[in-house]
């Protein structure tokens, strides 16, 4: 039944969709030198440092690990919280 | 005449780095380019025998470096294709009896009698790479749709970025259409996306390399295989024509893949 539904949907067997997950990420921690731990920890401590400083949703925080050509670059997508649910009324009275 | 100097290396060894250096001279010299190549696998010589020119050696590289020959004397002539020369590597010495200046030097002294010099570099990244790439103008990567060579791969064109000898190019080697179809082997696409290079040929797994290998006799030489046909278009884009790629994953038919999938479910008696 396996190997219809395979056919129908048109999907991969599963080896080399794994063996190209596992190289992404292979290549990820050959290229920066950071073990998938330790980038984990630059994360946390990233999001430690930001939170002291502005207000952010930690489970909103989208960290990841891009490839552009063969050039590896960490994205951080970080929506802030807006200032005025925090301080009604402040800063927009002093304007007016 | 002034000859690129091509290294062909690779990272992890036995993906096809010797026989790809070998067709790749033998296809060179059929379209009339005049090629010597290099074995720069010091200790562990082999291009020779892929050749089938192991009965020839007299001196080898090491003699060169070290004066105890001339240069024309280490440079084995093939006698099937007269454009075709051979340096072979030492086999009782190890790599540290040549420099990557050595290197240098050498490739500066064949130049102006030749359109190519091909480097077989040694498996690993050690003082052997690192002598086959000093002298190198462009560098290929070798490479089997696989984890380990796809790693060792990515390792080996960071080094040669290092180097300042990039950007790399790839040949993607023993690839098996039929494990693509059953979806078991990654194709050129995620090689290529995985190594972000430009790719200069793809090689099908095929047979008569090994029957090639057994004789002496490089497919690349009779041209009816596969993997003949597809060394010749690498030489032909070394050379700066656009060839293009061999269809090689092509999709089977309605007919062919449902026959192929009842097979399988009566196996798995699904």
């Amino acid at each position: 039944m396996a190997g219809w539904l395979d056919w129908l949907t048109g999907q991969k067997a599963k080896s080399a969709g794994q063996a190209k997950d596992r190289l992404k990420l292979v290549l990820i921690n050959d290229r920066t030198d950071l073990t998938t731990e330790e980038l984990e920890t630059l994360k946390n401590e990233l999001l430690e440092v930001i939170s002291r400083h502005i207000d952010i949703d930690p489970s909103a925080v989208n960290i990841t690990m891009a490839q552009e050509g063969r050039e590896q670059r960490l994205l951080a997508d970080i929506p802030l919280k807006p200032v005025t649910r925090r301080k009604p009324g402040g800063s927009v009275g002093r304007l007016k | 005449m002034t000859a690129t100097v091509a290294t062909i290396t690779s990272g992890k060894g036995g993906v096809g780095k010797t026989t790809t250096t070998a067709n790749l001279a033998v296809a060179l010299a059929m379209i009339g380019k005049k090629v010597v190549c290099i074995d720069g696998d010091i200790g562990l010589r082999n291009l020779d025998v892929v050749l089938g020119l192991e009965n020839r050696i007299v001196y080898d590289l090491v003699d060169i470096v070290e004066g105890r020959c001339r240069l024309r004397q280490a440079m084995i002539r093939d006698k099937r294709l007269p454009d075709l020369y051979l340096i072979p590597a030492a086999q009782t010495r190890d790599k540290s009896a040549v420099s990557p200046s050595d290197m240098v030097r050498l490739c500066d002294d064949l130049r102006q009698e030749f359109d190519w010099i091909l480097i077989d570099s040694p498996a690993g990244i050690e003082r052997g790479f690192r002598n086959a790439v000093a002298p190198a103008d462009t560098v290929v990567v070798v490479t089997n749709p696989e984890v380990s060579a796809v790693r060792d791969a990515d390792r080996i064109i960071g080094l040669i970025e290092a180097e300042e000898k990039g950007p790399a190019r790839l040949i993607i080697n023993r690839l098996n259409p039929a494990l693509i179809r059953r979806g078991d082997m990654l194709t050129a696409d995620d090689v290529l996306e995985l190594l972000a290079i430009e790719l200069i040929g793809i090689v099908p797994e095929d047979e008569n390399v090994v029957v090639g290998s057994n004789r002496g006799q490089p497919v690349a030489m009779d041209g009816k295989s596969k993997a003949g046909e597809a060394f010749h278009n690498i030489a032909r884009r070394m050379n700066g024509e656009t060839v293009p790629f061999m269809n090689l994953e092509q999709k089977e038919d309605i007919f062919k893949k449902l026959a192929r999938m009842m097979r399988r479910d009566e196996r798995t008696g699904g």
